[in-house]
This record gives C-alpha cells, structure tokens and sequence, in this order.
C-alpha cells in the first residue's frame, strides 16, 4: 500500500510552488466497477491550489460545521449528562414519539423490550448499534425529529446517557462525558462485517 | 398579425385593447377549447400559443406515489431510459430543505492541505463532467399481495444525467493526503445526513453534482448540490452536500449502523455494502395492464452497480426456457438499460420474466437464493430477486410475489 517515493513530492511541494511534482499521490488506486475509468483526467500540473477557486475555510468556519464525532470519541464536545436528568428530557421531548421510556410509539422503539413469540425482536441501540458514540452524534444532529437541532450538549449526553441505561449498557450512576461514553462496549459491534460481495457468479 | 396562419397570434395587451376583432374571437375560440372537457377537433381551432415552460399533456397521469418518508417512480409509465426529473424518486430523512444556491457553500476539510470553502459559482468554474447513471434506493424492494405494480415493487430507481465536478477535481485542490482513507459527506437538511465514504470511490468516479437532465438539480434531488456516486445505493449519494471531511477511518454513523446494513449468516450484520447488484423487471405487461392474444412486446429494465448489463433473459414459460431479449442503445455503466422481448400471446395462463447477467458474471438471483445466501432473517436491503408476473386467460396481469421464494 505504502508508496515510499510519495514522501518526496509532497516536501518538495511546500518550497518550490510548484504543484506538478506532487500529483502522482493524487492517482485513484483503486477502480470502483468493472468498467470504471473515467476516473480523475486533470493533467498532473492540477495539484493544490491550481485553480484557485474557493476560499481557505478558516477554523472558526470549519468548527461551526464539523459536530461529527467518531467511535474513539474524537469530536465530543465538553459538558456531560446524567440518566436521571435524561429520563426527566426524553419524557418531554421524546416520549410522544418513541412511546414511554423508548419502548415504541408511532416512531419506533429505542430500547430493546422482551421479544413477541414468533416476531423478529426490533432491532434497537442496545440489540444492533455497534457504537454508542452514534447515539450522541445522531441523537444531536437530527432529534427531536419535530425540532432538529435543539438541544445543548448537556441535553444530548444526558438523553444518550438515558437511552444506553435503558437498554442495559450502563448503570444508573454512570455521567456521559468525551471520557466515559466511547469507552462503552456495544454487545453488537464483534458481529459487524464488512461488505462480502464482490459480484460474479456467486451469490451472496 | 392573426390572419397570418403559421404565426400564432400574441396577445399583447395593445392588441387585445385595441379590440381587433380577429383577435377577440381568437380568444373566445381559444378559452372555449380549454374550458370543454377535450379538444374535439384540433384541427379546426387554433392552438396554445407558446408559454415559458412545457406542460405535461393533460392526458397523461403519472405520477410518484409519496408515503412519509419516499415517493416512488412509476417505472410502469416510461419509456426509455431516461427519467422525467419531476418523476424521479424521493427518499429523505426529514423532508426537503429549502437552500439559497446564493449563500449555499461547500467545505472540504479534515486531512487535506488546504482546507476550503467553495460557493456555488467556484463549484461550477471547475472543469465539469456529465454521466447518466441510475440512482437506486438499497431498500428497494416491496412484496407481499399480487396488485402491486412495478412502482409499487421497485419504484426507487431513477435514471438521470448528472453534471458537476469530479471529486477528484476538488480532491487535487484541497491537497487529499495520503493518509486520508475515508471522507464523511454531509448533507445540509434538518437530518444533517451523513455517510462515510471510501476515499477511493472520490478518485474512482463520484462526482459533486449541480444539474440533472440540463437544468439544475431538483429540491428532492439535493438542491443546489449533492454527491452523486454511480452504481452505490441512493443514500450514499447525500444530497443538500454542505461539508465533506476527510480522515483515515469510517465515522459509522447512524445510516450506516443502525440503517442501511443488513443481517446475513450467523447472526453477521453485513455494513459498508455500497454496490447495487444487477437487477431487471419487466415494466410491461405489469398489474394492472390488460393484454390482449397476439404479439405483445414485453419491455423492462436492466442495470447493475458493477457495470454494464451484458445480458437480460426473459422467460414466457414461468422459468423453463429463457430467451434473449435485446438491449437498447446505449448501454451505459452504471446504468438502467431498456432491454424488449417480442412475444406472442396465445391466450394461455403463464409467468413472465427477466434475469439480468452484468459484466462481472453476477445473474440476477431468486429470492430463495437471496435467502439462502443471507439466512431468513436479512432485511430488506439489497433486494434484488428475479419478479414474476401472472398472465391470467382473460389477459389481466397479477405481481406473483411467490415466485422463487
Ligand atoms: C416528532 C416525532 C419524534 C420526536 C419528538 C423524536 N423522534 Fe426520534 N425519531 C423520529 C423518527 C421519524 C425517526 C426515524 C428517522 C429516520 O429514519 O430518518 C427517529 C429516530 C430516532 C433514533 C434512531 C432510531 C434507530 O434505531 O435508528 C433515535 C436514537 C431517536 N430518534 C432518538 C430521539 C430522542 C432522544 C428524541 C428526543 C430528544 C427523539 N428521538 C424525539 C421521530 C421523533
């Protein structure tokens, strides 16, 4: 995988302005389809900055937009939450659509409930997320659903905090922080696989 | 100006007050052939003059059929392989954002050299590319009664001609370094979608898309800009694209966590799973067409997200034999393709079908081969079994969900 002669052009970059030296790094690697190749078709001089279109984002630009946050718990922000404060939020703004204490309303079940014979148990944060980090980061970015966009970061840890207690991934006294949350264990996450078809003959 | 025949008359507010006679009765003719249910000669009156956009004849009633979250194509209703955009199928997360393409920006950042922020006019400067691709929802497959038509079935599927910039474009631009092995799209709605993407996909062929079908992208589309990645299931392609970070591993959002992953074998959740697998369905004679004894040609389409179609079968006989049927040009990667079999129709109650071969060698699988390969309990992602249809005597047409099961 590694190119070692990549290293060099990307140095040379930095004093000579010269972009050229640098494109071979841009080369797609890989195809993606038996009949691609209409990949990247600039002549190698196109390197950064050649057009000159756009504006450096400055950091305070890139800061308001970038709340994603990663399973190693990078982009948690500060604050923390507890379940207590959280069952108290989700009554209030969650409950109308996810039923009593998540158990499933008009918008689904959030908490894994005793299964229904003959019925497939739904498939909830405690039964199939791999992460937890993903409840904070959606839980921030799209609920309340009526309502995107609303809650402080305390709200979020605290109905994230919430949410894993009631599906038996934390106890009651556990504080949601940048710290605590990533290093919770999904009982789900060992059985994620990736992507095992490939086309060809074989099904699967 | 009116008794010049091939020059339809203008009615400009001068003309109509200066009260020309001509004109006056123009106007009556005209207003009445509008007001009576149908032109009963279109022959002798004259017609709409020209307007500043086209119109649908009145005649034709297609249409999506919405639920909450989608609205399906009726794939029953074209011809061709192209998709009327207004006809093109909508799947969100939390409705269809209002964007100003005046204040809209894109910005790239994470492992790059220069992070950047891009309007929608630096977007359109760079070197633009165009492609027809299909567009298809990986959970796009409905089943269960026999009145159900293709719509209904497999409406989330799409086919446009997408222009933009390639990715690759703004990848040399912002300086991608080589550590980045994964970027994050974003879109700009009140779902603030996200999906992780692999790098190479960027440099491979995606393209941040601004126009479909010549004009620029519809609202449900990801007005005014979204990332279109061929042959990948519709909700990797994010639409409303505001942010597009690049780092060295997979976030595992939510839409590709929870969502759009799917259980397989041994208790397995198969996640990452980008490719749409090659699929046809006949679009006619589908439920509810009546056929009548005689030849009837049996039309549909074919795509694959791995490249082009090489071959679409279709049987007359509910599977027994399987007969080529014949592509149209162009058949394009990536691509749904019109594929017709010429059929005569004796009258006799049958199952008609397609199977599709892509380049790769895939043929389009049963559903029990679906099943078998997955185990019971896979969801209802990447579905893509072989579809029957009923000929019943009297010429009617029935969904035969059953089939290959
Ligand atoms: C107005 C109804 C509504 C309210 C109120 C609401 N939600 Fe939701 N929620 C939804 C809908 C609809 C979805 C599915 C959205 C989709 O699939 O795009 C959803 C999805 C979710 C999911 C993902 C479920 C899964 O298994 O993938 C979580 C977690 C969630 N909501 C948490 C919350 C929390 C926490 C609150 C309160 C702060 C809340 N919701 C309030 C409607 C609502």
């Amino acid at each position: 995988m590694t190119n070692p002669w990549l290293l060099i052009p990307i140095f040379l970059m930095n004093w000579s302005g010269w972009k050229a030296v640098s494109i071979h790094s841009f080369r797609p690697r890989t195809s993606a389809g038996a009949s691609a190749g209409k990949a990247d078709t600039l002549p190698e001089r196109f390197g950064p900055g050649a057009f000159g279109f756009g504006k450096l984002a400055k950091p305070e630009q890139v800061a308001a937009l970038d709340i994603d946050v990663r399973p190693d718990g990078t982009g948690l922000p500060a604050g923390s939450g507890t379940v207590a404060a959280g069952a108290v939020l989700f009554s209030a703004k969650c409950a109308a659509c996810h039923g009593s204490g998540g158990t499933g309303g008009p918008n689904g079940a959030l908490v894994v409930t005793t299964a229904v014979p003959g019925k497939r148990p739904a498939k909830v944060i405690g039964n199939y997320w791999p992460y937890a980090t993903t409840v904070f980061d959606y839980v921030r970015r799209a609920m309340p659903f009526n309502e995107p966009g609303s809650l402080t970061n305390g709200e979020v840890y605290a109905l994230t905090a919430f949410l894993l207690y009631s599906n038996k991934l934390i106890d009651e006294k556990t504080i949601l922080n940048a710290k605590t949350l990533p290093a919770i264990r999904m009982p789900a996450q060992p059985s994620y696989v990736p992507d095992d078809r490939k086309g060809g003959p074989e099904i699967r | 100006m009116s008794n010049n025949p091939t020059q339809p008359p203008k009615f400009t507010r001068r003309s109509l007050l200066g009260g020309a006679m001509a004109v006056t009765i123009v106007q009556t003719t005209l207003a009445k052939g509008l007001q009576v249910g149908r032109p009963n000669d279109p022959t002798k009156q004259m017609g709409v003059p020209p307007g500043k956009l086209g119109s649908r004849s009145r005649f034709e009633t297609l249409a999506k059929s919405p639920s909450d979250i989608s609205s399906r194509s009726p794939l029953q209703d074209f011809q061709g392989m192209l998709t009327p955009s207004d006809l093109h199928f909508e799947r969100h997360h939390n409705g269809v954002p209002t964007i100003d393409p005046a204040t809209y920006s894109l910005t790239i950042h994470g492992l790059v050299d220069r992070p950047t922020v891009f309007s929608l006019a630096d977007l359109k400067r760079f070197p633009s590319v165009s492609r027809i691709a299909f567009l298809e929802c990986s959970g796009n497959f409905r089943t269960g009664k026999d009145t159900m038509t293709p719509q209904d079935i497999c409406g989330l599927t799409s086919q446009s001609e997408w222009t933009g910039v390639r990715l690759s474009t703004l990848f040399r631009e912002v300086g991608v370094r080589e550590k980045a092995s994964w970027f994050l799209a974003e879109g700009g709605d009140a779902a603030l979608m996200t999906r992780s993407i692999p790098v190479r996909k960027g440099w491979a062929d995606a393209i941040i898309a601004y126009a479909q079908n010549g004009e620029a992208i519809r609202p449900e589309q990801g007005y005014p800009v979204r990332l279109f990645l061929p042959g990948w299931e519709g909700n990797t392609s994010v639409k409303w694209l505001r942010r597009i970070e690049l780092g060295d591993a997979p976030w595992h959002t939510r839409e590709e966590t929870s969502k759009y992953t799917e259980t397989i074998k041994g208790g397995k959740v198969r996640q990452f799973s980008f490719d749409i697998d090659a699929r046809s369905i006949i679009t006619f004679p589908t439920y509810p067409a009546q056929i009548e004894r005689g030849w009837v040609e049996i039309r549909g389409l074919a795509w694959s997200g791995r490249g082009k179609v090489t071959r679409v079968e279709v049987s007359t006989d509910a599977g027994k034999h399987w007969q080529v049927a014949e592509l149209q040009d162009p058949v394009l990667d990536k691509a749904h393709t019109v594929f017709r079999h010429l059929w005569r129709w004796e009258g006799v109650e049958t199952l008609i079908m397609s199977r599709v071969t892509d380049e790769t060698g895939y043929v389009q699988p049963t559903l029990r081969q679906l099943l078998d390969a997955r185990g019971p309990d896979t969801g209802g992602y990447h579905m893509n079994p072989v579809t029957a249809w009923l000929i019943k005597p009297d010429g009617r047409v029935l969904y035969q969900p059953d089939y290959g099961r």
